[in-house]
Parts: C-alpha cells; structure tokens; sequence
C-alpha cells in the first residue's frame, strides 16, 4: 500500500503527549472531540488548520509523557494519516500500533518541511519527497508488530486469536 | 552469559528462558487502570464481547487523577468505571475514602509484590521497579486486551545500569538521584530500555527513595526502572503480601547494553527547570527563582517519608506571604499517620492548605491550578509546557525538603 499527503505539522523534539492533548481533556472518549484538541498544548491552530490525509513529521522522542492513549487517538481522528519521526517514546509508539494510527522511525526527517508532498511505501518504508524528489528510508516494524498493523490492531488480533 | 533482573522475571513467567530483543507475550499478575485511562479501556473491553474478566482479583481500579471529582464530566467518567467495577466483580476498586494516587496505594496495599509482572495503563506504573518487580505503563487498548486475555505482548528490554556510589549529602535523596540520571542521560536516554540502579548507595535508601527513583524512570524513557530486592525490600513487602512474592536478582556476568557509574558525594539537592525533566541543575546554580506556588504531593513524592521531610522544614517557619503551598498526602493512610505523627498541624501551623490525597495539580487537573505567568516548585515528576496550567506557567521539579524551604523563602532555595 502506497500513501500520498501533504505534510502539516512539523515539530521539534521531546513533543509530549501534554503537548498533543492537554490533560484537560483526559475526561471524554469521544473521538471527535479529541481531533478538536489535537496539538492545541503546543499549536492551537493546528485542529482547524489539517486536513484529511495530512502527515505530521517530527524529530526525536515524538510522544513522550504519560501514557495517554487520547494522544493517539487525537491523531487519528483528525484525519492524519501518518506520523513520521526520528523516534518515537515507547508507550506512544506501542499504542500507535495498537490502535492502528501508522508511524514510521526515519533519521532524515530534518530535509523535510511544511507542505512537502510525500508518497510513503507501507511495504518497504521507503518515502520520497515529491517536493524535492529526495528518498527516505525508515526503520520497518518487526514482524509481530507488522502482524498486529495488518489485523487492524491490537482488539483484533486479540479476536482472532482467542476466536472471539 | 547471564541475566539480568528484568530477564529473570520475564522468563520465569514465560516458563522458557528469554533475552532482551525477544518479542513475547506473556501473563501479568496485575493490571491497573485509573479514572482517565479506564474509560477509553472500558469501550475497547466492550466491544469484545467477552463476559468476564481473565481475572478480577488480578485487576485493580483506582479513581485518582480527578477524584473527588472536579466536574460533571469527570464524575460521569468515574461513574463509567464505578459500574464496569460492579459488573465485573473487580474486589480491588479504590474509590474516594480508601483511594490514595495509584502508586502509593498498589504497593501500601500488598497489591503488587517483589517479582511480580505489573501492567498499568498509567505512564508512571514503572514505580513498582522498587520492589523488585517488572512493572511498565502501557496505554488504555493494550489494559483492554489484558482484561480480556490476562496478557501483554512486550520486547523484553535491554538494561542500562547505574552504579550509585559515595556517600549521599544531607538533603539529598532518591529525586535528587534520579533528577540527576536524567539530566545525565536526556528524557530518551533509557528509550525502551530497563534502567537497573544499583551501587553502595542503593541499599541504604528507604523504600520511599527507592519508589521515587522508580518512578521516574520514564521521564528518562525508560519501560521499567528496577531495584534488586534485599532486606528492606522484605521489611516492607512482609506485612503486607496476601500471596507468594519470589526474589530474583541480576547475574554478576549478565549483559548491559551501557553502565555509567554516579559518584553520590559529588550530588547536591537538583532542581529541574522548565520545560523538561532533564533540565536539572544543582540547588547551588538555582539563581533567583521567585515562586509563587509550591506543590508537596504526587505518586514521586506524596509518601509519609516525604512529608516528614518536608514537616522538618517547615516546622516552627511561615510560608512565604506571597507563596501558596499545598500538601497532598498519597494515600489515605499516609494522611492518617500523618496527622498522628502531628505534621498536619506544623503544615497548617506555617500557613499550608492539606488536601485530601488526589493527582490533582500535578497533570494539571484542579487543585492548585497555575495562571499566566505564574510558577511553581513541586515534588512531581513533570515539568512540560502547561503540564500545572496555564501554557505560559512554570513548573520546577525538587524535593520535599527544598520545595518546603523555597515555600518558606518565596524563591526557589536550599534548606537552611
Ligand atoms: S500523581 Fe501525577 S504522575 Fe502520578 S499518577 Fe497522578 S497524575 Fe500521574
């Protein structure tokens, strides 16, 4: 599977998940009001301003703090379809894959910016940078995790598994 | 070659042996979930349609981050969990009157034991390391499918290690320590790692040091921060297990992806600057800080030791006149040995506001809520942009003892 969006959203280093959904909103589960929050602890423009299909890109540590899976969910549910970044904090990471939110872990995430086009390649994690014709490559998924992006999720495969 | 701790648990209850970088799936002794990540948990458990939890003695729920509630909102969120725990026949549902903050109460409580395998969907579950056990947050699906089937699936960590030596200064102690790691080693720095502390110094702390140290070891990233278990590990765990624990250590030749080694005598009391837990500096480079509130409390550095500290300081002193300090005792236990022991009455006495115990502040929830501008000294773990309030307000990470003294100074200082 190929993706092809318009990155919206780059971001620094240590963003935390305070930063993506203030723990002010930590009292609702509903999906559409999280995408209204999204990143309103570090850009409060941001929820308006993305569309479907957007991609956030970041630098290092992308997610850490507490384990608040509103994070993740924020994400998702405002239409972007990927995160790339040159790391990931551990539990985000994990719960990214639980609920099927598609990340990527590339180091050269600092040549691309704001309003790039990138196409992404799900199978070999290559990305290329139709703005300026560059190449990325990204670290793939271990194949257990590949396993669970492809059932569609941690509650899925748990189903299959356990033939619920 | 050998193993380390968190290898030892993890094969012991894999029932084969395992190293670090094997993806497993394997069964907890106990998963726990709060009223912020149980609701999220709850949708997800749901829509499996299983009717009955892998194990209800196994499953603990504590309202504790917005409780007693602070709105609407959080009351029907609370309530949410309140009927799950009922329906389900979850024993160990900790509401207002016997709650304490999570990781105070699952240890005071016996719940969670030396050896253990502990699933939380709350960042800070990594507290637990303390005992001896391997304990890591996760987040509210990964607590969804533990409900279900009684297992997680996990990569079982590298460990970095971290020899502790010298002799520890007066007023210094396990935050200080482990401020001091992270600033040595960046809020990623044990990134998906075990971070094992060990050295001389180790064995001398209290199991309320060693708590705070574990604690925090996700601030640096870490899955798990881990202690070997030794006689004060028991003291404490004894009198209180209702079953089995087992011991396990790490072998002398067990492989470390990295050892750095702390010489303690050099350590000074660190504060944490804003924004980040890394950004320490020691209490003599403080320069002056002017606070405006300052925040006793938290899962760090809500416990009896802690406020007994912090009673020292205060004791016979007034808080600052343009200083609001607040206290927040753990749990509900701590709050009654407290008041017994008198530091509730030195705490009111120097011109502090007792709260009932409660996350409160700490992520920014109520209870001492920052304005524009404003900052705060606090015992908790987090300092991140708006983590208290306001997005333009401050936090600084410390001690008890010296966010007692800088209550006392209106500025950010040592004990005198
Ligand atoms: S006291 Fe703070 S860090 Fe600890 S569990 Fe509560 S909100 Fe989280």
């Amino acid at each position: 599977m190929k993706i092809t969006g318009k990155v919206f959203g780059k971001f620094r280093a240590d963003i935390n998940t305070d930063e993506i959904i203030p723990a002010v909103y930590l009292d609702t589960t509903s999906d559409e009001e999280l995408a209204r929050h999204c990143m309103e602890g570090i850009d409060t423009e941001f929820a308006q301003g993305v569309q479907k299909g957007n991609i956030i890109v970041a630098d290092k540590n992308f997610g850490c703090g507490s384990s608040r899976e509103h994070a993740p969910i924020a994400i998702k549910a405002c239409g972007v379809s990927c995160v790339i970044a040159k790391s990931f904090a551990r539990i985000f990471y994990r719960n990214c894959i639980n609920i099927g939110l598609p990340i990527f872990e590339c180091d050269q995430t600092d040549k691309i910016k704001e309003k790039d086009i990138l196409e992404i390649d799900f199978q070999t994690g290559i990305i290329k940078n139709l703005s300026t014709d560059e190449t990325y490559s990204t670290t793939l998924f271990p194949e257990f995790m590949q396993k669970l992006v492809e059932v569609g999720g941690l509650m899925e495969y748990v189903k299959q598994k356990n033939r619920l | 070659m050998g193993k380390t701790i968190t290898e030892k648990i993890l094969s012991a209850h894999l029932g084969k042996e395992v190293s670090a970088g094997e993806l497993i799936e394997v069964k907890v002794d106990v998963a726990l979930g709060n009223d912020i990540t149980s609701p999220l948990a709850i949708v997800e458990f749901e829509k499996l349609g299983v009717k009955s939890l892998f194990d209800p003695d196994k499953v603990v729920l504590v309202l504790d981050h917005f409780v007693p509630n602070k709105d609407v909102r959080s009351a029907e969120q609370c309530k949410f969990v309140r009927q799950f725990a009922k329906k389900y026949g979850v024993k160990n549902f900790f509401d207002v009157g016997q709650m304490g903050i999570e990781h105070a109460l699952l240890p005071e409580q016996g719940l969670v034991l030396t050896g253990d395998i502990i699933i939380g969907a709350d960042s800070h579950t990594c507290t637990y390391g303390a005992l001896g056990a391997f304990s890591t947050g996760v987040g509210s699906t990964d607590l969804a499918a533990v409900w279900a089937t009684g297992e997680i699936w996990l990569k079982v960590p590298q460990t970095i290690k971290f020899v502790c030596s010298g002799k520890l200064n007066p007023w210094v102690g396990g935050k200080d320590l482990i401020l001091h790691t992270i600033g040595d080693i960046g809020v990623d720095g044990a990134n998906y790692m075990a971070m094992e502390f060990t050295g001389e110094v180790i064995p001398k702390l209290t199991m309320a040091d060693r708590f705070t140290m574990s604690n925090m070891a996700i601030e640096a990233g870490g899955k798990a921060g881990i202690i070997a278990p030794d006689e004060i590990t028991l003291e404490y765990v004894k009198p209180r297990a209702k079953r089995e624990w087992r011991m396990y250590s790490s072998d002398s030749d067990a492989e470390y992806v990295e050892s750095r080694e702390y010489d303690c005598s050099q350590i000074e009391p660190q504060v944490a600057f804003p924004h980040l837990p890394s950004n320490v500096k020691p209490i003599s480079q403080v320069g002056q800080v002017e606070i405006d509130q300052a925040v006793i409390g938290s899962c760090t550095n809500g416990r009896i030791e802690d406020l007994r500290l912090a009673a020292r300081v205060l004791k016979g002193k007034k808080v600052h006149k343009d200083v609001r300090l607040i206290i927040i005792p753990g749990t509900q236990q701590i709050y009654l040995q407290a008041v017994k022991e008198g530091l509730v009455e030195i705490f009111i006495e120097a011109g502090g506001a007792i709260s009932t115990p409660t996350c409160g502040p700490c992520l920014g929830g109520y209870m001492g809520i920052l304005a524009k501008g404003e900052r705060c000294i606090a015992t908790t773990n987090r300092n991140f942009v708006g983590r208290m309030g306001h997005k333009e307000s401050e936090v600084y990470l410390a001690n008890p003892a010296i966010t007692a003294a800088s209550a006392i100074a209106g500025r950010i200082a040592p004990v005198e």
